[in-house]
């Protein structure tokens, strides 16, 4: 993809990223995710019905390599299957970390390609997806 | 000033977060290094020269230190691993068995994390109450706000004397003063004083001090805690063990020793007393007072330039310290981190362990640009430079 491309992307998911807001709703499953070495801080909260992600909102405050990759990975999650939304993190998770993986699958979440080269930045991108695997987890337990 | 003395300049690298910690001249570095190649020996034992000569620098060391704070005596003086255990060792181990509940300690939103959990503790586990000193519009601590939270319960309060966010120097001799008057103790955090100011405990009067080396050119690890001599006999000591008994024959016979080496339990950190011993040195040698003046300069010049620049913020336009916290206006504090670092400059982006000060500022997080006195003007125009287009930030930050 295209370094400025890449950049439109980002900065399009930052300056208005998809569900955005506050959910005080027993419906949806909340989890806080957090890098202890910076200060980006998300609550993220999902709704998951009979084993589908019916919808995902995120509040907090991050950078904006956070706030992207949060509004790509909602993006991207919506309406797939709890199994199929970990072949996506999974799938995420070994590009970031230089792993074998499948850029097929990644959509816009592909931007982040070459963020490995700035190590103190991969945090960042992998920030929601820490969150929304406990959240799935914690889901899965409860069944 | 005298950046050949330190090796860290080799790099190219612009350091301005000496906040969290400094860099350390080649002597600090030799010192130590001579303690691990020449004279590698425990502490307390002089049964052979080495061993002598461990116990000769160590307690230099101390020495040395009750001059650098115009101490009494060398018993005043602990050596402990930062201004983290200081203050723990003080909240728990002097006023905990002290303290009862409904008892107050006070404390201001601005303080560091190490001057806030250790009281909450003994808020949690004995029912002691914290009182905040209200801060005024520039987060200042004033006698007049202090006055108005102090009860007859106040037992204690523990300020910062310059603190890590705002950088304001707090009037701590008027604060022992009214607080004496009360009989209430004071307890100060030197973390980012005693690195950038003369420090006179006699002068100041209070009854504790924390601080930490390796924000004064010291190895990392090493700390003092100062106290008045009466206090710390009572103090107990949270830490038992080597170095610090006399002798024990069962639960019901341990001797300890006398201060200071009854609250220094355990073999010591050696190289990093004796690298601090070092650091006072050099210290010493370019004089307190010379470095709280060059701090001043840069840090005006940098607010001259900063004031100027119409999408930055600075939170704290008064203080007199090397402390600058500010925002570009709409862009992330941590972003404008991640730039800086593409141009090798390092600052810090955060709540800077002042995590309840937003309760005043309004201010979740921020960039701190801390100076030192081997800050020059050059390096600030260069951070300064690349501040200035707010486009440019916006382009590179990802």
């Amino acid at each position: 993809m295209d370094k400025e491309i890449k950049r439109e992307i980002i900065m399009e998911h930052y300056s208005h990223p998809i569900n955005r807001k506050r959910k005080e709703d027993g419906s949806y499953l909340k989890v806080n995710t957090n890098n202890s070495s910076c200060i980006d801080n998300l609550d993220i909260y999902i709704k998951i019905k009979n084993n589908i992600i019916e919808d995902i909102v995120f509040d907090g405050e991050a950078c904006a390599i956070s706030i992207s990759s949060t509004s790509i990975m909602i993006t991207n999650l919506i309406g797939k299957t709890v199994e199929e939304a970990f072949n996506f993190i999974n799938n995420f998770e070994a590009m970031v970390n230089e792993e074998e993986y499948d850029a097929l699958n990644l959509n816009e979440a592909l931007v982040f390609e070459d963020i490995y080269k700035q190590s103190n930045r991969k945090n960042c991108a992998l920030l929601p997806y820490k969150g929304i695997k406990k959240a799935i987890e914690d889901y899965l337990k409860t069944k | 000033m005298n950046r050949e003395d330190f090796p860290m300049f080799n790099q190219d690298i612009i350091y301005f977060d000496n906040g969290a910690t400094t860099f350390k001249p080649q002597i600090v570095i030799d010192k130590i290094k001579d303690y691990y190649e020449n004279y590698s020996a425990n502490a307390h034992r002089g049964d052979y020269d080495i061993s002598y000569k461990v116990d000769l620098e160590y307690e230099n060391t101390r020495e040395k230190v009750v001059n650098f704070l115009n101490a009494k005596e060398k018993e005043e003086i602990i050596f402990t691993s930062g201004t983290t255990e200081s203050l723990n060792m003080i909240a728990s181990g002097f006023f905990a068995p002290i303290m009862e509940a409904g008892d107050e300690v006070i404390i201001t939103t601005s303080e560091h994390a190490s001057n806030v959990l250790p009281w909450f503790r003994l808020a949690n586990e004995i029912g002691i109450k914290i009182k905040y000193i209200p801060l005024d519009d520039n987060y200042h601590v004033t006698i007049d706000n202090l006055k108005k939270v102090i009860t007859p319960n106040t037992k204690v309060i523990s300020i910062a004397y310059v603190t890590n966010v705002i950088g304001d120097i707090r009037p701590i001799k008027e604060i022992t003063k009214l607080a004496h008057e009360n009989n209430i103790f004071v307890v100060v955090d030197g973390a980012q004083s005693v690195p950038h100011l003369k420090t006179d405990v006699q002068d100041l009067d209070v009854d504790f001090l924390a601080f930490s080396a390796h924000k004064m050119l010291g190895p990392t690890g090493v700390g003092v805690l100062y106290g008045k001599r009466n206090l710390l006999e009572e103090l107990k000591p949270i830490n038992l063990g080597g170095g610090m008994n006399e002798s024990f024959d069962n639960e019901q016979a341990i001797y300890l020793k006398e201060l200071p080496h009854r609250l220094e339990a355990g073999t010591p950190n050696i190289a990093g007393v004796i690298g601090l011993g070092a650091a006072i040195d050099y210290l010493n040698n370019i004089s307190m007072e010379k470095i709280h003046e060059r701090e001043l300069h840069l840090r005006n010049y940098l607010i001259e330039k900063l004031i100027k620049i119409p999408h930055i913020d600075i939170l704290n336009l008064e203080a007199d310290s090397g402390i600058v916290s500010f925002n570009v206006e709409g862009i992330f504090s941590q972003d404008v981190a991640y730039y800086l670092n593409k141009y090798n400059i390092c600052v810090r982006a955060g709540n800077h362990c002042a995590k309840i000060l937003k309760n005043a500022t309004g201010v979740t997080n921020s960039i701190r640009i801390s100076l030192y006195f081997y800050n020059t003007e050059n390096e600030i125009d260069s951070l300064v430079e690349l501040l200035q287009a707010k486009e440019k930030i916006e382009e590179e930050m990802i």
